[in-house]
């Protein structure tokens, strides 16, 4: 049996933490706030062989967030080895380019997003860093504006995830999604079983996100598929509920991914997941399981938890039902 | 600000150094360019575009930002003595329509996507006029009228500039259309023009035991075998261009309806009516043959006209487009500036780069030959400017 509900306790830092870009449309405005704090912006953008999309995302960027508004104090492409044109032509339009293995090299190189993302913390300057995957095909400023407007305006967030839940136009191949599979079918029920404040994090999976440095400096990095996702974990057991924020970036559109790559992201996640029971001591003594799961539907702007109570009742082996013993002559046990 | 040019030399040795600055803001225009070409545009349907324009007018400040009862959007740049106006204009409107992805895709020299030439980069320059004067410290005497067209292809026929220039409080004084292709095109005359569809539809009551009666494709192949038996001048050279054909669907059916759409083309006075006359009379034989309705109806039309080879306003585009190693590609116009010499106000048509597989879904642009088209574009301002266009 289902039971809907509404969860007070998430409703409200529902209405007090999630954003839609929209709201921040004022981008001199934000640039003004932005240099009374005297903070400094940089862009990351991870990459591995994004020929295709890099040029137009560093285009936009460097127009509309660097020239004619300077929210962005610096635009860097961390990259793994690609094998294309990436570096090419991200520094072609003006983006600082690296090699993640010529960054601390002391360090070794360890080839994964992950990496990217750590590295970036040392070879950038930023009291935020903004990371924006490279695969967007409908890039846009907001992506990073909708992202760090609320570090700026709001001192408590200080990890702010992108979510993108608009009606959705599927024509051409192109399939939108925040990552939704894996977030539905994986990070959802994990987290609704043994951590349901989390579950208000809309897309905890979504690749671009602004944090301040002094959280990002804090955090263990895996450098695969559970960055993501531990991240959620760390900050939440770290800074609680309130660090974190999120902003509706309406829609993305990017490469549709096989379900097998999805089966190989959500191994990896569950590494990272199961690295983190253990770490907080959840292995050894499992919270009492949730019978609840909960999940958003959203109507224009306005988003809802939704709970509903699944319990999984069982029935035992049929050889212990005394009436099944008797016709099959099973005897009594 | 820089000195105005005070002789039509001084401005041409200024163009090349101004196509060097304008590469410092190559991502702001190449973002308008992104931009504006992911936003899809079919004629009609061009309002999303036009408040794009709008948007970035409102940003540059730019004095009187409006829009149309025909959905043109404007924003004003008032010059310092605003004795005349100068009308700069790109057509918004593509060949595209919405269900063709849009996605924009950048490599390092060139830009893909559908319309990307043809004319979203056209538009992107219009909207980027006043970052680009701005730039070169330009400020101008005449006011600057940008100004972003709808309803301009196809069934648009022009709609949308004709309404403007019938309906403008404020003369307008000089044109100059910015399309995304060729660099080195220079339109200054209008070549007499008619777009024609041909309809083909048999009556339910058709007798099908007549001879030859095999439907609307045959019908319309015998108005195309006759239409391609009419004499064509050569000089001045009249051309039919067979556009598209629709007629049925499956591989056995006889099909009860189809279409011909055809464009007749000839810079001689009188002579594209002409033709259009044995065109239709081509259909009325045909219809009484083979007892289908076939009709001719004529889409849109341009008459013949514009300024000389030799007019100040030609010459002095040559000049600047020499002076930047472009060289000039005349032809005559079909587009926006028919309206315009329809007017008889002195007008051209320019192309900023160069492009390939026009009018594709891989059209595409390159991204350097851009600045020797933006600083040619300039030149000719400054020259409408500096009264070096005048007779």
């Amino acid at each position: 049996m289902e039971v809907f509900a509404m969860s007070k306790k998430k409703k409200t830092w529902l209405e007090t933490n999630t954003f839609h870009h929209s709201e921040f449309w004022n981008i001199l405005h934000l640039i003004e706030e932005k240099e009374k704090q005297g903070l400094k912006i940089s862009l990351c953008i991870p990459t591995l062989n994004e020929e295709k999309t890099i040029g137009k995302e560093i285009i936009i960027f460097k127009s509309e967030l660097m020239n004619r508004y300077p929210l962005l104090d610096e635009i860097a492409v961390i990259d793994s080895g690609s094998t294309d044109k990436t570096l090419e032509v991200a520094a072609s339009f003006g983006a600082d380019t690296y090699l993640s293995a010529d960054i601390l090299p002391n360090q070794g190189f360890k080839p994964g997003k992950g990496e990217n993302l750590w590295k970036a913390i040392h070879q950038l300057n930023g009291d935020i860093i903004v990371y924006v995957d490279a695969d967007i095909k409908n890039i846009h400023p907001r992506f990073v504006y909708g992202l760090v407007a609320p570090l700026i305006y709001h001192k408590k967030i200080q990890y702010v995830k992108a979510f993108y839940d608009r009606p959705l136009a599927f024509s051409q191949g192109i399939r939108p999604s925040g990552g939704g599979r894996v977030t539905e079918i994986l990070i959802r029920p994990l987290f609704a079983m043994f951590y349901p404040e989390l579950t208000g994090i809309i897309q905890p999976l979504s690749g671009e996100y602004a944090v301040r440095r002094e959280v990002l400096q804090e955090l263990p990095f895996p450098i695969g598929y559970g960055v993501e996702t531990s991240h959620i974990l760390d900050v939440y057991h770290k800074w609680g509920m309130g660090a974190f924020g999120q902003t509706d970036l309406d829609q993305r559109i990017h490469r549709n991914q096989t379900t097998i790559s999805l089966g190989k992201m959500s191994f990896g996640i569950l590494q990272s997941f199961f690295n983190r029971m253990q770490k907080y001591g959840s292995i050894e003594k499992l919270p009492e399981l949730s019978h609840i799961y909960k999940h958003f539907q959203a109507q224009d702007s306005d988003y809802q938890l939704i709970e509903h109570t699944i319990k999984e009742e069982e029935r035992p082996p049929m050889s212990t039902i005394p009436e099944y013993r008797k016709k099959f002559g099973l005897g009594k046990k | 600000m820089v000195k105005a040019p005070n002789t039509i030399n001084d401005l041409l040795n200024s163009v090349v150094s101004n196509r060097d600055q304008l590469k410092d803001i190559r991502e702001i225009i190449l973002a308008n360019l992104v931009m504006m070409g992911e936003i899809p545009a079919p004629t009609f349907q061009e309002e999303p575009r036009i408040r794009f324009f709008l948007d970035r007018f409102t940003e540059a400040g730019l004095d009187s930002i409006s829009t149309d009862e025909f959905g043109n959007g404007f924003g004003f740049i008032r010059g310092t003595e605003g004795e005349k106006n100068i009308l700069v204009a790109a057509h918004t409107d593509t060949v595209f329509n919405h269900t063709i992805d849009h996605t924009v895709r950048v490599e390092s020299a060139r830009i893909f996507g559908p319309g990307i030439a043809d004319n979203s980069l056209g538009c992107a320059v219009v909207a980027s006029i006043p970052q680009i004067l701005q730039q070169l410290g330009i400020e101008l005497k005449h006011n600057v009228l940008l100004m972003g067209i709808t309803r301009s292809l196809g069934r648009g026929d022009l709609a949308g500039i004709r309404f403007f220039l019938k309906n403008s409080k404020a003369p307008v004084d000089y044109g100059l259309f910015v399309e995304g292709a060729q660099l080195g095109r220079l339109s200054y005359s209008s070549m007499g023009m008619l777009r024609g569809e041909i309809t083909c539809n048999i009556p339910s009551e058709y007798d099908w035991t007549l001879f030859e009666s095999s439907g609307a494709i045959t019908i319309l192949n015998e108005v195309i075998t006759k239409m391609m038996a009419i004499p064509l001048p050569t000089k001045p050279k009249a051309t039919i261009t067979y556009g598209s054909m629709n007629a049925g669907n499956t591989y056995n059916s006889v099909p009860t309806s189809g279409s011909l759409h055809f464009e007749i083309r000839s810079e001689q006075a009188g002579m594209v009516s002409e033709l259009q006359n044995r065109i239709h009379e081509i259909a009325d034989e045909v219809s009484s043959n083979t007892q289908a309705e076939v009709k001719l109806e004529v889409v849109a039309r341009r008459r013949p006209g514009g300024i000389d080879f030799s007019h100040p306003l030609t010459k002095t585009a040559r000049k600047i487009q020499e002076s930047l190693g472009v060289i000039p590609k005349i032809q005559p116009s079909v587009g926006e500036l028919s309206a315009l010499i329809d007017k008889g106000i002195p007008g051209i048509t320019i192309g900023i780069t160069t492009a390939s597989q026009m009018h594709s879904q891989n059209e595409n642009i390159a991204i350097d030959p851009m600045f020797s088209g933006l600083a040619q574009l300039v030149g000719i301002l400054q020259a409408m400017d500096g009264g070096f266009c005048d007779e």
